[in-house]
C-alpha cells in the first residue's frame, strides 16, 4: 500500500556570508530566526527516516535573484530520497540548474502565477513528476482564501482550490500548500482548506503551515485528505523527529513508512 | 567501472552519488565512447519516453548499448524511465519505439478508484517475483520510493520481477537475463535502495 508522506521542509534565507544558505524557521511568513546549516539539518533528518524533503529558498523571488544551487548540490551527495527546490524558480534555465545539481523536483510559486505557461513548459521538458507548484494562501477579511506571492507579500485574488486545479491541467505533479495565517504556529493544520484542495485535484497534495503536535499530521492525512504532510517549525526545534511522530502516526492507523 | 549512460534527461548526479557513497566506481558517459571498459551499466532517466529515446539516438547510445547489453552480456539496470526504455514501445504522449529488449509495452497506470492519484508517487510496498539477486539481503516487507504515471507491461510473465499494488498491480521491477530494471528510484529509498544498487554492482565482473 502506497504510504502517506512526512515531509521536513527546509525554509532558507541567504546568509550574510556568501553564497551560503542559512536554516530559518518563520511565524506567518515573518519572525525570522535562524537555526543553523540546511544541509547539517537534513542529514539529521535522513538519519530519522524521514520520507522527503523540501528546501524552500525564501527571498529569492521578493529580492529578484536567481536560484542558489549550493546547498542542493552538498545535500545530494549524502542525502539519498527525495529532494525538492524551489524559491525563485522563473525559467526552464533555473529548473535545469537545479535538477543537473541534484534536486528531484523543482517548485514554483511566483512565477507560476505571473506566467502560468512555465508549468506547461516544464511539464514538457521534465515531465509532471519534477513539477510541484505552490500555493501559500492566507484569509481574506471577508473570511475566504486567498493566494499570495512573492513570499507572502502580494496578493492575487485567486483560490487555492480553484489554482491549483488549474495548475493540475497546465502539468504540474503536485502540489504544495501552505497557510501562511498557520506557519510557525503550532495551531494545526488548516484541514478545511487542505480538504478542498485535495478534492479539487487528481495529483498528489502535500500540505503544510501548522504542525504542532503528531496528531495535527493524522488529521492532516484523515480530515484533510492529503497526501503528505509538510512542517518546518515542529522539526526544526528538536522537540520532535520524524522518528517519534511516525510512529504515532501509525498508531492512528495510517499507512507509513517505519523503516529506512 | 560503472558507466552510466547521459542521455542528458535525469538525475545522474543522484545516481552516481549514491554508486560513490557505497564505494562504487561511477562515471556519467555523455558518449557511446565512454563506455569503454564498463562491467555495469546504468541507464537512469526522468522524462519523458519520446525524448529520452530521441536523444539516446541523437548521442548513438542504441547500438553502442545493444552490442554491450545483447552481445556482450554486460549486465545493465535500467532505472524507472531507463528501465520503460528497454521496452519495445510506449504509449506516453503517442506511440514511440524502445530499446526493443524487453517483450513489453509502457502503458500509463489507471488505478481503480479516485484516492489513487497519478502520478504515483511516495513509497509503496513491493513484492518480489522468483529469485533474483538484486534482492538479496531486504526484508521480507521492503518499501522503495514510485514517481511515475507510466509502467512496463510484460508479455513474458517471466521477465516480471516484481509487483506493487496502487490501485491494481504496478510492474515494480524487471529482470530478463542480464537486464534489470527497477520503477522505483533505489538512488532515492535510503538504506534498501542502497542494498539495491550494492547487490548490482556485486553482478560486475561475472560475465
Amino acid at each position: 500500500m502506497l504510504k502517506k508522506r512526512l515531509i521536513p521542509k527546509l525554509q532558507m534565507k541567504k546568509s550574510r556570508f556568501g553564497n551560503r544558505m542559512v536554516l530559518v524557521t518563520t511565524v506567518r511568513f515573518d519572525e525570522v530566526m535562524e537555526i543553523g546549516d540546511p544541509v547539517s539539518q537534513a542529514k539529521i533528518y535522513q538519519a530519522q527516516a524521514a520520507d522527503e524533503l523540501v528546501f524552500l529558498d525564501l527571498d529569492a523571488s521578493v529580492e529578484n535573484r536567481e536560484p542558489v544551487t549550493d546547498y542542493i548540490r552538498r545535500a545530494a551527495e549524502e542525502l539519498f530520497m527525495p529532494l525538492t527546490a524551489g524559491g525563485g524558480v522563473k525559467t526552464l534555465d533555473h529548473f535545469r540548474m537545479l535538477l543537473e545539481n541534484g534536486a528531484d523536483k523543482v517548485s514554483i510559486n511566483t512565477a507560476a502565477v505571473e506566467n502560468p505557461e512555465l508549468i506547461t513548459r516544464a511539464y514538457e521538458a521534465f515531465g509532471a513528476q519534477c513539477v510541484v507548484v505552490a500555493i501559500d494562501y492566507r484569509q481574506d477579511a471577508d473570511g475566504r482564501e486567498k493566494v499570495w506571492i512573492r513570499g507572502g507579500r502580494t496578493g492575487t485574488g485567486l483560490d487555492p482550490a480553484e489554482w491549483a486545479e488549474k495548475a493540475e491541467r497546465l502539468g504540474a505533479g503536485e502540489i504544495l500548500l501552505t497557510s501562511i495565517d498557520r506557519d510557525g504556529t503550532r495551531e494545526g493544520l488548516d484541514l478545511e482548506t487542505t480538504r478542498r484542495v485535495a478534492d479539487a485535484v487528481t495529483i498528489p497534495v502535500i500540505t503544510s503551515g501548522g504542525c504542532g503536535l503528531a496528531c495535527h499530521f493524522s488529521e492532516g492525512f484523515l480530515t484533510g485528505k492529503a497526501d503528505a504532510v509538510s512542517a518546518g517549525t515542529y522539526f526544526c526545534f528538536k522537540d520532535e523527529n520524524p522518528m517519534q511522530t511516525r510512529s504515532q502516526i501509525r498508531n492512528a492507523g495510517i499507512p507509513i513508512r517505519i523503516q529506512t | 567501472m560503472i558507466g552510466i549512460v547521459d542521455h542528458g534527461m535525469g538525475n545522474l548526479m543522484s545516481v552516481r552519488n549514491a554508486f560513490e557513497y557505497i564505494g562504487a566506481e561511477a562515471k556519467v558517459c555523455r558518449e557511446p565512447g565512454e563506455l569503454a571498459g564498463a562491467d555495469l551499466l546504468v541507464l537512469p532517466g526522468v522524462g519523458a519516453f519520446g525524448d529520452c529515446m530521441r536523444n539516446l539516438r541523437h548521442r548513438n547510445f542504441v547500438a553502442a548499448l545493444d552490442e554491450m547489453v545483447i552481445g556482450s552480456g554486460i549486465p545493465i539496470l535500467g532505472i524507472c524511465l531507463g528501465m520503460q526504455a528497454m521496452a519495445k514501445r510506449s504509449f506516453e504522449g503517442g506511440e514511440h519505439e524502445g530499446l526493443g529488449w524487453l517483450d513489453a509495452d509502457v502503458v500509463r497506470i489507471r488505478p481503480a478508484g479516485r484516492e489513487y492519484r497519478v502520478p504515483h508517487i511516495g513509497w509503496n510496498d513491493v513484492t518480489f517475483e522468483g529469485n533474483n539477486p538484486l534482492f538479496a539481503d531486504l526484508p521480507a516487507d521492503p518499501v522503495f520510493y514510485f514517481v511515475h504515471s507510466y509502467h512496463v507491461q510484460c508479455r513474458n510473465s517471466g521477465d516480471l520481477a516484481a509487483t506493487c499494488d496502487y490501485g491494481g498491480t504496478v510492474t515494480a521491477a524487471v529482470r530478463k537475463g542480464n537486464i534489470f530494471g527497477t520503477q522505483f528510484h533505489p538512488e532515492k529509498s535510503q538504506d534498501q535502495g542502497l542494498r539495491i544498487l550494492e547487490n548490482f554492482v556485486r553482478q560486475g565482473g561475472q560475465c
